[in-house]
This record gives structure tokens, sequence and C-alpha cells, in this order.
């Protein structure tokens, strides 16, 4: 067996009376791609918000490379090195797309919180920038406000601000939810490319996207992991079926 | 093609960063170096000091308001703690108290950024742990709260006198006895040069570039790695510092403080300022402190209603061109370079028109107001024209230039809205 990245242990996470999340367990090894699927409401995001650090569980841990960070501040979290992207673009506005994407990579290449150096002037910020920028298919758009991008373009960035800091544990948040067809292939291609090497957790509903991509899948339905498997035999679960593939058609084949 | 060219090629080029970021300052410089030149009067020198230590008043206070996306309504705390420590500083200098016999006078904003930061450094720690509402509220507390301490620790504050020094102590600098208002002027346009610069460099920075980010999304700002609570806290110390630097330029040209430096009203004013020049803007609270000192100094000199002016060209700034006069003056230029420069030009030209048309309304019905209500029977006489209250030339002349203005600028937007 591999190293695990990220491992979830009896996570528990409450709302008043309202339980979201129910007693989660799961393991997920280094280099593993890893997709979430479940129904509207099944809590795939609140799953996402107590990995990454913007709720606190209500009971259980989660521990990244061994070492616990339930209720840790997000850019503690961010620093040993996990990154997430949102389901709804969360970017910075008012700044070009360079600007968004040099933001990301900061942090990593120790610029900290300098106040007496120009960000201009240091080689390795702007060329990481650069390689952001390329392999995320946005170079020509590098000097248009962040603002006036199309949607596709818009869910690219909010990709590579997430990659930028160099994190090798991923985690991303419908991807690529309201995309056309051809936006979603591009985007797949993309992530393929931009989290090679590294421990990739997926939400999603593109059942297409899902069996592209992952290596293993969990199907979360009302806050529990009902089944955690290979796309294969996820397909073939009976008990997934009847909760929440129902009436769904998978593709029959692996791409 | 490499990698490297093609990284440059996402940053300005060295003709860009020049005309953009070196020829302002080269001009700001030139500017500065020429007026004494032209023999200006005593008054000129006067007010051109008060503009020097409010441009860099609101530009300190553009960093957190502006950069960072925080409302404060006590900034003048940072101004009045910076400018009160130089003044006490200026005492010991002229007392030769330990070490302090050997730093000149000419050095004295420095010592006022550190008192800004400093009290930029207590005060920030618990106000700037969040933002929005909950930090305006604070800074407004902290403000009626200095400034109620100020009359209790007289020792510091010196109660309603102020406390006051002379700057003509010390070490001479450049050969500058800070004396004759002539020789003060080198001293704050230096330091106005030295602020400015400071502040632009700092929008430059790491730091500068996420104090945006943080302004724009907070949230997002955790997830790449920062927390957002250090960033405003230390934005927040830089700019109480920048406020003490401008807080030390006035102990020097005034060489006095008094509690009412630090009071709502300053702290007020330099959010007008900062406002009406434009926030979006690095330049946008230079244009703002220089217009808004000349109208505090020379438009009350004409009319005693000057503040309802100030109040309604804020209003109308706030409803009208949020981007402040600096969005108003770059507009332009950029309509004049655009593709439809004749509609522009003719849609802005009715704006303006509009404008005056609406200003002479505002200026007939304020000035007749204010002296039927003062009941001195003194007559507003403008050009020879007789515009007593009773009149009914008074009332139509308001209404018809009110309505024209008011149909020319509605004329303006309707076209401006057809044309996009």
């Amino acid at each position: 067996m591999t190293a695990i990245a990220l491992s979830l242990k009896d996570l528990n996470k409450s709302f008043g009376p309202a339980k979201i999340i129910d007693n989660v367990t799961l393991d997920i090894e280094k280099g593993e791609r890893h997709a979430i699927i479940g129904p509207n409401g099944a809590g795939k995001s609140t799953l996402f918000n107590l990995i990454s650090g913007l709720y606190t569980p209500t009971s259980g841990s989660v521990t990244l490379h061994g070492e616990e960070i339930s209720g840790m501040a997000p850019h503690l979290i961010n620093h040993r090195g996990l990154s997430r992207s949102f389901q709804v673009s969360n970017i910075f506005t008012n700044m070009t797309v360079r600007e968004n994407v040099r933001c990301g990579v900061l942090n990593a290449l120790g610029q900290g919180y300098a106040f007496w150096r120009n960000i201009g002037s240091n080689k390795e910020v702007q060329t990481r920038t650069f390689e952001i920028l390329d392999r995320c298919g946005l170079v020509d758009k590098a000097a248009l406000p962040a603002s006036l991008l199309p949607y596709a373009d818009q869910r690219a960035l909010e990709i590579a601000i997430t990659i930028a800091g160099g994190a090798d544990v991923i985690l991303l948040d419908e991807p690529t939810a309201g995309m056309s067809h051809s936006e979603t292939e591009r985007a797949v291609q993309l992530i393929r490319t931009a989290t090679e090497g590294k421990t990739l957790i997926i939400v999603e509903h593109d059942m297409g996207v899902i069996f592209d991509l992952a290596d293993r899948i969990s199907v979360l339905v009302y806050g529990d992991i009902i089944a955690s498997d290979t796309p294969q035999n996820i397909r073939g679960n009976a008990k997934v079926r009847e909760a929440y593939l129902g009436d769904e058609d998978l593709p029959e084949e692996i791409a | 093609m490499t990698d490297t060219t093609d990284f440059q090629n996402l940053a300005p080029s060295a003709g860009q960063k020049f005309r953009q970021r070196t020829l302002p300052f080269l001009i700001l410089a030139a500017i500065l170096l020429a007026i004494p030149m032209t023999g200006p009067s005593r008054t000129f020198y006067t007010v051109a000091h008060q503009m020097g230590i409010n441009v860099v008043f609101a530009l300190s206070y553009n960093m957190i308001l502006g950069k960072a996306g925080l409302l404060s309504f006590g900034h003048a705390v940072y101004f009045g703690l910076g400018g009160y420590l130089a003044v006490h500083a200026m005492g010991w200098i002229e007392e030769e108290i330990g070490l302090w016999g050997s730093i000149p006078m000419f050095f004295l904003p420095i010592i006022g950024f550190f008192g800004g930061a400093l009290a930029g450094a207590t005060i920030g720690w618990p106000s700037t742990r969040r933002a929005g509402t909950t930090f305006a509220m604070i800074s407004l507390g902290v403000a009626e709260l200095i400034f109620a301490a100020a009359f209790m620790f007289d020792s510091f504050f010196g109660g309603e006198q102020g406390i006051s020094g002379d700057r003509m102590n010390g070490i001479e600098l450049f050969g500058l006895s800070l004396g004759p208002i002539a020789e003060v002027y080198w001293f704050i346009a230096f330091w106005m040069f030295v602020g400015i610069l400071g502040m632009w460099a700092f929008t430059r920075t790491p730091l500068g570039r996420l104090s945006e980010a943080t302004r724009d999304n907070a949230q997002r700002v955790q997830f790449i790695g920062y927390n957002p609570q250090r960033v405003r806290y230390m934005v927040f110390i830089i700019a109480g510092g920048f406020a003490g630097l401008a807080g030390g330029m006035a102990a020097v040209n005034y060489e006095i403080f008094t509690p009412d430096a630090l009071s709502l009203l300053p702290s007020g004013f330099v959010l007008i300022m900062a406002y009406v020049g434009g926030i979006t803007y690095f330049v946008g609270p230079i244009f703002g402190a220089i217009l808004l000192t000349y109208m505090q100094s020379m438009l009350s000199d004409f009319t005693e209603a000057w503040l309802l002016y100030l109040g309604a060209l804020f209003i109308g700034i706030v409803m009208f061109a949020p981007r402040g006069l600096a969005g108003i003056i770059f507009g332009f230029f950029d309509g004049l370079r655009g593709a439809e420069r004749g509609a522009f030009l003719k849609g802005w030209i009715t704006s303006l028109v509009g404008g005056l048309f609406m200003l002479i309304g505002l200026i007939i019905l304020v000035e007749v107001s204010v002296r039927w209500s003062n009941g001195y029977g003194e007559i507003y006489e403008p050009f020879g024209l007789h515009l007593d209250h009773a009149s009914p030339l008074t009332w139509l002349l308001f209404l018809a230039t009110t309505g024209a203005g008011i149909g020319l600028t509605a004329l303006a937007n309707r076209h401006k809205e057809g044309t996009t």
C-alpha cells in the first residue's frame, strides 16, 4: 500500500440539529485521482469546506500527510500543501489575470508579507506566473481584468490560482459546472495536465468527466459515504444505483 | 521563442514603464523645483504647504480605504499622534535631551512616521481583525476615545492649548534654518515627494498587491496561503505611519499641535479628500487633497457657506462620479482616444454645461438663503444683478438654471445609453 495523502476519520459536521456530514471515514492515497459524487445537498461542498479549513468539524479528524489539520486556519492548511478551488468562481475581480495568478504564486516562493521588495523584480515569481498561465491557456488573456473573462476562462483561472502555489493535494469543486461540451473537454485536459503527479480530489456532476478522470469514486448520500471503489465497481454497485444513480445513464465504456 | 522572452512580454515594456512610472515622478519633481522660481507670495506658500501635508495624509488614508477596502472614520488619530510625537521631539531637540540634540529638525517626519505606525500597531491589533462595518464602527469609537483622552492627559496633549514648539533649533540640514517660509517649502516639498514615492512603491510590493487581493476577496486569500487579518494589520500599520509622516510635516510647518488635529473633523475631511479625488486611482487622493485644501483656504474667503458647497461636491461625486476627479479626468482622455470621439465630446460637453447650470442654480439658492437667514438685509448681487429673496426674478433664475441643468444632463445620459 502506498502512502496516504489525506485521511478522514469519523468526521462529523452538524449545523444546529442538522447533521450534514455523518461519520465519514475515507483514505486517499498519494497520487490518486479521487472523485466524490452524490446528489444535490449530499454534503459534498461541506466536506470540502471541512477539509480545507473553512469549517471546523463537530467531531472527528482530518489528517494531511499524517498531520492533524482539522480546526486549523485555511492559510495554515494551505502552507502544508493543500489547495482548493471553488464551485462559484472565486477570483480577484479587480485585478488582471496575470496579477491573480501572481498572488497565488507569492506565498510558495517565500515572498511572504514583504513590503520592502518590488513584486516585479523577482524573476522566479514572473517565470512561475508565466508557466501557470501557459499551462492553463491564459497567456493571451494575461493583461485582461479578471472580471471581463468569459465564463470558461474564469473557471480556468480558478484552477490556475488553485495550482499556482504548487500544493500537492488539490481539491476541485465542480470545475466544469456550467460549461459547454467542448469547454468541458478542454477543462478535463487542463485538470489532467495541471494535476500530473499530484493527489486530486474532485467533486463533479458530469459523469463523463468523473469516469474519464477518476481512479476511485466515493458516493456521498445524506452526509454518508455509501460506497468507495473503482469506477468499474461503482457502476456495478446496486446500492449506488438505487441511492443515487437511479434513472441516470452511465457511460458504458471508460474512455 | 524562449520562455524568458515570453514572460517578459507579459510585463509592461521599458518604454511603458518609463511613461507610467518614472515620468510622473520626474514631472512632479520638476514642478516642485520650479515653484519657488515664480516668486510665490506668502499666502501661496501657506496654502501650498497645507496641500503638501494633505496630499500625504490623503494618500495614507487611501492605502486603507481604496487599496485595502477598509473604511475608517478615525484616520486623523494616526496623523495627530504622529504629529504630537513630532512636536514633543521638537522640544527634546531644543533642550538637547540625550541624543536628541544630534537629530536635525528636518527628520521630524520620520519620528512622526514611527508615532503613527506605533499607534496603528496598537489600535489596529484589535480593529483589523474584522473588515467591513465592524472595522468602521471600531475606528469611529477609537477616534472618539482618543479625542476624549486628549483632554485628560494634559502632559502629552497639552489640553486645549495643545503643545507648541520651535522648529529653528538643532542641526541645520542642507543649509535650511527652517525659519523663513520659503525654506520650509523645501522641507514640505521633500517629504511630500518621499511620501508619494514611498506609498506608490508600496503598491508594487507583495504586501501591497495582497492588500488589494484581500479587499477583493478575503476568503480566497486564505486559500492561497495568506492570513487576511495579518495582511490588513500590516497595511494598517504602514498607513498609520504615513499619516504620522504627514503629522510630522504639520508639526514643523505649524509648530503646534492641538487635540482638534485628531478629532472627527479632520478624519472626515481626509475621507472626503480621498473620495472626491478618486479612491480607485493612486493619484486620486492627490487631486482631492489639492482641490479641497484650495477650497478650504480660498473659498472660505468668498462665501461663508463654503462647507455647504463642500458637502454638495461630496454628495455629487458619490452619486454621479464614484471614481472621483481622477475618474473624470482619465475618463475624458480615454474617451478622446476612443473610437466615437465626436459623440463622446458632444455628450461630455452637454454634461459639463448641464453641471455648470446646476451649479449656478445651487449658488443662487445657497447665497440668497444664507443672506435671508442672517437677516441683516444683505442682498446677493452677482454681476450687478439684484437677487433679493422676495423678488420673483431670483426664484425664476434659480428654477431656470436648475431646470436647464437637469435637462441637459438627462439628455447627455440618454445619449450615452443610446450609444452603448
